[in-house]
């Protein structure tokens, strides 16, 4: 993390980077609005860097869970396939319809 | 009887038994109320008046067959957040419009069981992403006891249609501040419960480890009465808990003679609104004097809870919102390749905030950040936890404001994202803990904007938080009818 005193500038190819792992299509004037908003924003929480952790250990959940909580292994009605895919926007077959993952080999 | 929407659940429940009225005349009441003030509050993204109707229909027979719950036939809005089975769930988003879940949330089913009136799904930011509803993709919603300022977010529709006498209680969510931030700025009570007291299930998920279920109502036994029907375990929510859940109402009226107040130090800081700090001390003054024992306490890693929950909040938000492909549900937009679909679609159907959250969210999460950025920030998050749990070896509650300022302008933050965050500066520490936490109305500003009082308990203690806030309403004027949002037919002030 970068020391708080300096503003380090998140890099305009940063964000693009980002978006598409974000898989975000953004606009230019997008991209260099949050380039300007993740670097304020990381300047203000660089300084969580002044506190000391050592021997701190991280909290996931801050509630202390109950257990390991499993059910019963019993089989039951699923909901029906047609309520399933009521929302989709394209279906085939009771399926929901998507593209192609693979491209085809040249 | 004269106005039926000014009663509280308790007297609505027992004019109902006693054959005053009828929830179709209840739901009648809300629904003309609405039609009122609807144009300038916007409360809602979808009323849902023909549904009301038919529940409240449905309602009226099973109170004349007697042995109904105390809710049955009283008119609730749900937080566009909470999936409802065929109606509609947007969670203020271009990419849920026209989204109809396939089933109810958990809380929601509660809720029909115990026969409620739902009025409508009520706005929201986006994704619950905000401190002003001003992120909703549809509409903003407006204050009403200053329609120019906003309702607080990002429950605002929430807590706007309880003080604007839409409905008699309502649903939001608190990730961060959801709940009582907007009941501190509509002058309503909204309970944030202990993380794992409601169940999760079938609510749009933001922060997984943060996001809690929890009631808006216009007094304390009202939201005590909610709360305890949609509380408890669900199986489909494993970090619900099996804890039974008590009889909240019981709790108000308890005595407080004895109970310890803590008072934290670094929740009485500069930039406060100076009537905000007068209004909350006199409340602890009031506390005292019905025989609460008010104590100072430090919370000392309180500054750094901001920037612990905009790394981990992120960090959740861009996981949870990656489900968001248009293949399932949603509106897709085509796109050359798969990809382009994928990234056309989440660009189009997202708002500004929620992408900021989840470019945040991605950069923390991302290689050579995550150490830095998300490990380091759930390390601090244990020294909150911390914090509290020191301040709660001394002391039952901890009390302060819910939000530094009362209700701000349309537009006076929204471009400015560290400020609108600053909003929920008094709240995410709680959250961060995930800890319960209540606000209750304890004054009006300069301007006669509402002032909120914050109630945070030990984990699983709601009832200390109810019987304090009980002891502080009964003896105090801010939650009488003389006192509610002054909007008027027609919509004007």
């Amino acid at each position: 993390m970068p020391e708080s005193t300096a503003r380090t500038q998140v890099p305009i190819e940063d964000v693009q980077h980002l978006a598409w792992l974000a898989r975000l299509s953004l606009t230019e004037a997008e991209i260099a609005k949050y380039a300007t908003d993740l670097t304020n924003i990381l300047h203000h929480v660089a300084r969580l860097n002044e506190v000391d952790v050592s021997n701190i250990e991280p909290t996931a959940m801050a509630v202390e869970a109950e257990g390991n909580v499993v059910r019963p292994d019993v089989p039951r009605p699923s909901m029906p396939q047609e309520r399933i895919i009521a929302n989709a926007a394209d279906t085939e077959s009771g399926a929901f319809r998507v593209r192609a993952i693979l491209e085809e080999s040249a | 009887m004269s106005d039926l929407t000014h009663l509280t659940i308790e007297q609505a429940a027992a004019a109902l038994r006693a054959g005053e009225t009828s929830s179709v005349e209840l739901t009648q009441a809300v629904l003309a109320r609405s039609e009122q003030v609807e144009p300038t509050i916007a409360s809602y993204i979808l009323p849902t008046p023909e549904q009301a109707l038919a529940m409240a229909a449905a309602a009226d027979q099973r109170l004349q067959a007697g042995d109904a719950p105390l809710l049955c036939g009283i008119p609730g809005a749900i937080k566009d957040l909470i999936c409802t089975e065929g109606v509609q769930t947007t969670a203020g988003s271009r990419i849920l419009e026209g989204y109809r879940p396939i089933y109810d949330a958990f809380v929601v089913k509660q809720l029909r069981a115990a026969g409620y009136v739902m009025t409508g799904k009520a706005n929201l930011d986006e994704f619950a992403m905000g401190s002003s509803c001003e992120t909703s993709a549809y509409h903003p919603t407006r204050n009403p006891f200053c329609p120019d300022c906003v309702p607080g977010g990002s429950s605002g529709g929430s807590a706007t249609a309880v003080a604007a006498d839409q409905a008699f209680f309502s649903l939001g969510t608190d990730t961060g501040g959801s709940i009582r931030q907007p009941a501190s700025l509509c002058g309503v009570v909204g309970l944030k419960p202990t993380y794992g007291r409601v169940s999760r299930w079938g609510v749009i998920a933001m922060a997984s480890s943060l996001d809690q279920v929890g009631p808006f109502a216009r007094t304390v036994r009202d939201c005590a009465a909610v709360a305890e029907c949609i509380s408890g375990r669900d199986e489909l929510d494993s970090t619900s808990s099996a804890r039974l859940v008590p009889d909240y109402r019981a709790a108000c009226g308890r005595d407080i003679k004895g109970l310890r107040i803590g008072v934290p130090r670094e929740y009485f800081i500069d930039g406060m609104e100076p009537a905000v700090s007068a209004s909350v001390r006199a409340a602890i003054e009031q506390l005292v004097s019905l025989g609460a024992e008010a104590v100072e306490v430090s919370l000392p890693h309180t500054e750094y809870g901001l920037s612990t929950y905009y790394v981990i909040m992120p960090c959740e938000v861009s996981a949870n919102l990656a489900r968001f492909d248009g293949i399932r549900y949603g509106v897709p937009k085509p796109g050359e390749t798969m990809w382009d679909a994928y990234s056309n679609t989440r660009g189009a159907g997202f708002g500004a905030e929620v992408k900021r959250r989840i470019m945040l969210g991605t950069y923390a999460l991302s290689a050579g950040y995550a150490e830095a950025y998300y490990v380091q920030a759930q390390k601090v998050r244990t020294l909150i936890r911390d914090d509290f749990a020191k301040a709660f070896e001394q002391v039952d509650a901890i009390v302060g404001p819910a939000s530094p300022t009362t209700a701000f302008p349309l537009g006076a933050k929204l471009d400015d994202p560290v400020q609108m965050y600053l909003s929920d500066v008094f709240t995410l520490p709680a959250s961060l803990a995930g800890l319960p936490g209540i606000c209750i109305p304890c004054g009006f500003d300069e301007q006669s904007k509402p002032i909120g009082l914050q109630l945070i308990g030990r984990h699983w203690e709601e009832e200390t938080l109810f019987s304090l806030s009980y002891a502080f309403e009964q003896s105090t004027p801010w939650s009488l009818p003389s006192n509610r949002a002054r909007i008027t037919v027609g919509g004007g002030l």
